[in-house]
């Protein structure tokens, strides 16, 4: 079988004659600085996306995005270029570059060895194994099943996204690995209309995988969902104002640890002592119903990697045990600088952006209760299932996220829907205040972007239902 | 740095010209490509130290082709001659793909920009790396020794950026500029007991000599951030509320986005159908300039060539135009306002004189200094956003306070404005004093 590395190579590489031996002298001039490490990243990505809108397939459009971007570090210093060129004299040239963070010196060149890695993803081409005919008539198919769920829904967006994209590393700790990375994700936009008013539904799913992945009845439930949520949104009421019991659903509303905790265990920010978990390691920061971990080594998962942009294969990182903080995620950079090894959560845009600690896939292990009883012991509250994005300040630990699909709960009973309000917290608080979790883990259905530092990177997230004594929920009445 | 402005203009015109011949052997019944190609270098400094130098060197290519009422789109950062075929060869295959679309096609011919003026847009730096990270140095500097209470640092970066744009369609339209901008930013922390909090400052321009001082950033940084320490959450109430500019701004641009095409014709917006009518008290004006010289979003002529005029959007609290490029204007069976791409440069006249005179008058309520999420519901207008700032009683500031909401619809909060001041001070291309809202629900503790 053809392994990842010579399928990345092979698209890559080999179409400039870039081979072990350049990469090698790429490698030796980087390591003419005194530089503790240093590393090239070459990328290549195709990206193919459709839009159905009016019931029409109006619009597609295909990107290419090419390069390397070579990192020279030397203590806290990173020096980094790139070039969409990839010949050997633009590659030297942003060699050169990168390495003057540092000065000369000599130091001793390690030879690269291929790594192997595990294969949580086919090495496909997603753009391909459908046709175009077949890709548009999937997007018929569902904007019809939207609009065949309810007279009211009027509007219906359909969009299709299928990216390919082949990575190859070298670096100077004698890295030498590559990737090729599929990921695909459709979304469904609804809009429902009712005496004049006007709500919005919306769902989406994906994955590391084909295009496949929608065909046998995938597509057709993202219709259903969003068309269900824009019809509750049309019963919605005003959004109560004030701290409450929060019941929060299963799955996507996962976002709460990636903004509550997942940024402020990012170990960048600790090594700097700029988060609030800063130094907080081996303290209670949750409740003992609390577990949370990263894991990037997830089948298919959207935040999977067998890889990380660094080399350092992927693996389960318990970021906060039974209440306790465990760990933080690791890049090299910081991995280094903190006397600890990466956790392979070194992670970068593309090769025009420097790498840095990203979560993968950020979820809390199941609890013992059912979902119900939870929602029985809740005398009045808010029950939260669907949510928009989050925001985390990780200094001062206050992070929100926006409630896109709500209820009230009253004497234990989910009762009337309510209109989306954003809810807000305390990082290293709100975990302790979690009192019940349930036994029904489940993992969002792979449409999560992290963006940090102006870098966007594909992201999971996944929770069991879970009980919060006290939230503030930011509604009107 | 080495990037010859006039060359790379001449070069990417000729690429430009290139690939609409290609697209039409290819068949293609119009086309329309936008090439670009940037240089710039960012340093930051962190605890007095060297963190980060980053060179970028950015490039792109976008086509879209048009097979009667069919359209395909590409684009690539790669300018090879393979990478600019294969992206060419997936428009054309794409737009034979998508279906007919009356609406869609290139602007009309009589819109597009003949001439035009020079918008004084480029001010290359070119100061060498030793020199910007002097700068940084110096700016952080400030931060750090304002106040005993600054303990950590995010660091001081300055970025200097300049490219060079290219537009061209098959109408036979070409045009092209090169623009800069330069930016100093700090971001600190300040700890005070168990508080920590962090905040920034930072200055952008068109030309370094219009930029803030470095002390003045630093302090600015620095003051912010210490003032944010020792910050409560309130109860749960209803309160008149001040918005600084910095948040001022984004609720310009929410309303920018709820009268521009794309949401107007997705009816997807709270203020459809609102051409014509008023959406803001009669004292509220707001102004286009996309020919404001040196303006950061200045712009002879659009992202489709069309040419781009000063207008009033808001006059007397009445919409006067929409925000649209072709395509959402013949949807909605308009003109375009010559604004694919967005909006350019925009103003909202103040009817107060300072700040002071704003908190005087909010009396007792919240000043909001910062938002969190994003919390609009564009189709409704519902608003939920996290807040942070600070409490004011009887005009006078009394204490910082975080992790609370404030929510709103939208429609209402517009007709809602008591006041703009005249205190805009924040950077970017929509300018707008601070904003003194009636009432809003602020949820808490």
């Amino acid at each position: 079988m053809t392994t990842s590395y010579e399928l990345a190579s092979r698209q890559l590489l080999a179409p400039v004659s870039i081979g072990e031996q350049e990469i090698d002298r790429l490698l030796g001039e980087l390591c003419a600085h005194q530089l503790d490490y240093a590393d090239i990243y070459f990328q290549a990505s195709r990206l193919e996306a459709w839009t159905l809108e009016d019931g029409i397939v109006k619009e597609g459009s295909y990107n290419i995005e090419q390069g390397a971007g070579i990192r020279a570090n030397s203590g806290e210093k990173s020096g980094f270029a790139y070039t969409d060129d990839l010949d050997f004299a633009s590659l030297l040239s942003a060699a050169k570059t990168s390495r003057a963070i540092a000065a000369s010196g000599n130091s001793v060149t390690v030879p690269v060895s291929l790594r192997n890695q595990p294969a949580l993803y086919q090495p496909v081409n997603p753009l391909d194994t459908i046709s175009r005919e077949n890709k548009i008539e999937l997007l018929q198919e569902v904007e019809q099943h939207a609009r065949a769920q309810d007279p009211r829904i009027q509007q219906v967006i359909v969009s299709l996204v299928a990216a390919h994209d082949s990575v190859v590393v070298a670096a100077t700790d004698g890295t030498l690995a590559g990737d090729v990375r599929p990921l695909v994700r459709m979304n469904v936009q609804v809009i429902a209309e009712q005496k004049g008013r006007r709500e919005q539904g919306s769902a989406g799913a994906g994955g590391r995988t084909t295009l496949e992945f929608f065909l046998n009845g995938r597509g057709l439930e993202l219709a259903e969902e969003a068309s269900r949520q824009a019809l509750v949104n049309l019963e919605a009421v005003d959004a109560p104002a004030g701290m409450m019991p929060v019941v929060l659903g299963s799955g996507w509303p996962g976002v709460l640890l990636h903004e509550a905790v997942g940024h402020g265990l990012e170990g960048d920010f600790n090594r700097k002592g700029t988060s609030a978990f800063s130094g907080r390691i081996g303290e209670q920061v949750a409740s003992p119903l609390c577990t949370v971990v990263d894991d990037g080594t997830l089948e298919q998962r959207r935040g999977s990697l067998n890889m990380d942009d660094e080399g350092t294969q992927t693996r389960q990182t318990v970021l906060i045990e039974k209440g306790i903080l465990k760990g933080y995620m690791q890049d090299k950079l910081n991995a280094r600088l903190s006397g600890c090894q990466s956790t392979g959560n070194g992670r970068r845009e593309s090769y025009a952006h420097l790498p840095m600690p990203r979560m993968t896939n950020t979820y809390m292990l199941a609890g013992e209760q059912e979902p119900d009883e939870i929602i029985a012991s809740v005398d009045k509250g808010l029950y939260a299932v669907n949510f928009g994005g989050g925001q985390v300040d990780i200094t001062s630990g206050k992070f929100v996220f926006s409630a896109s699909e709500a209820y009230l709960i009253e004497n234990g009973k989910i009762t009337t829907p309510v209109k989306g309000a954003t809810l807000i917290g305390n990082g290293p608080d709100v975990l302790t205040k979690v009192s019940m979790v349930g036994n029904d883990l489940a993992l969002d259905a792979g449409v999560g972007v992290c963006g940090k530092d102006g870098q966007s990177v594909p992201v999971g997230v996944g929770q069991p239902t879970l009980k919060i004594d006290e939230l503030t929920v930011g509604g009107t009445a | 740095m080495s990037f010859d402005a006039s060359a790379k203009q001449a070069q990417l015109q000729s690429l430009v010209d290139t690939v609409l011949n290609h697209a039409r052997k290819k068949g293609a019944s119009a086309a329309e490509v936008a090439a670009n190609s940037s240089h710039g270098i960012a340093a930051t400094v962190r605890l007095g130290e060297v963190e980060t130098i980053e060179n970028t060197a950015d490039n792109g290519l976008g086509i879209t082709v048009y097979y009667g009422q069919c359209k395909g789109s590409a684009s690539t950062s790669d300018l090879s001659e393979g990478a600019i075929d294969e992206a060419l060869t997936a428009a054309c295959d794409i737009a034979k793909y998508a279906a007919e679309d009356p609406c869609a096609g290139l602007p009309d011919e009589n819109r597009l920009a003949k001439e035009w003026p020079d918008l004084d847009l480029y001010h290359p730096w070119q100061i060498p790396v030793e020199e910007t990270i002097s700068i940084a140095t110096a700016c952080e500097t400030a931060a750090r020794s304002y106040d005993e209470r600054i303990t950590n640092s995010d660091g001081a970066t300055v970025n200097q950026d300049e490219g060079v744009g290219v537009y061209g369609n098959s109408l036979g339209f070409i045009g092209g500029y090169p623009s800069s901008r330069q930016t100093i930013s700090c971001s600190v922390l300040a700890s005070e007991n168990d508080d920590m909090q962090r905040d920034y400052w930072y200055s952008t321009a068109r030309d370094a000599s219009e930029l803030e001082s470095v002390e003045s950033i630093g302090r600015r940084a620095a003051e912010r951030t210490i003032s944010r320490l020792g910050a409560r959450k309130l109860s749960t109430r209803s309160a008149p509320i001040l918005f600084k500019p910095e948040v001022a701004a984004g609720l310009l641009r929410n309303f920018i986005g709820a009268i521009s095409g794309g949401s107007l014709y997705r009816k997807s917006s709270f203020l459809l159908d609102s051409l014509g009518q008023q959406v803001f008290p009669e004292w509220i004006n707001i102004h286009e300039d996309p020919l404001k010289p040196g303006g950061l979003a200045s712009a002879p002529f659009d992202s489709e060539g069309v040419a781009t005029s000063a207008r009033d959007i808001v006059a007397d609290g009445i919409i006067q135009g929409y925000v649209l490029s072709s395509y959402s204007a013949r949807r909605l069976g308009m003109e375009t306002t010559g604004n694919a791409g967005g909006v350019r440069n925009l103003t909202i006249t103040p009817n107060t004189e300072t700040f002071e005179e704003m908190v005087a008058a909010l009396d007792t309520g919240l000043i909001v200094t910062e938002m969190m999420g994003q919390g609009l519901n564009m189709v409704t207008g519902d608003y939920s956003r996290g807040a942070a700032g600070f409490w004011v009683e009887n005009g006078e500031i009394l204490y910082p306070v975080e992790e609370i909401t404030i929510a709103g619809n939208m429609k209402q909060m517009l007709m809602d404005l008591l006041a703009v001041g005249n205190d805009a001070d924040y950077p970017g291309s929509i300018q707008t004093g601070s904003w003194l809202i009636r009432e809003m629900m602020i949820a808490g503790e």
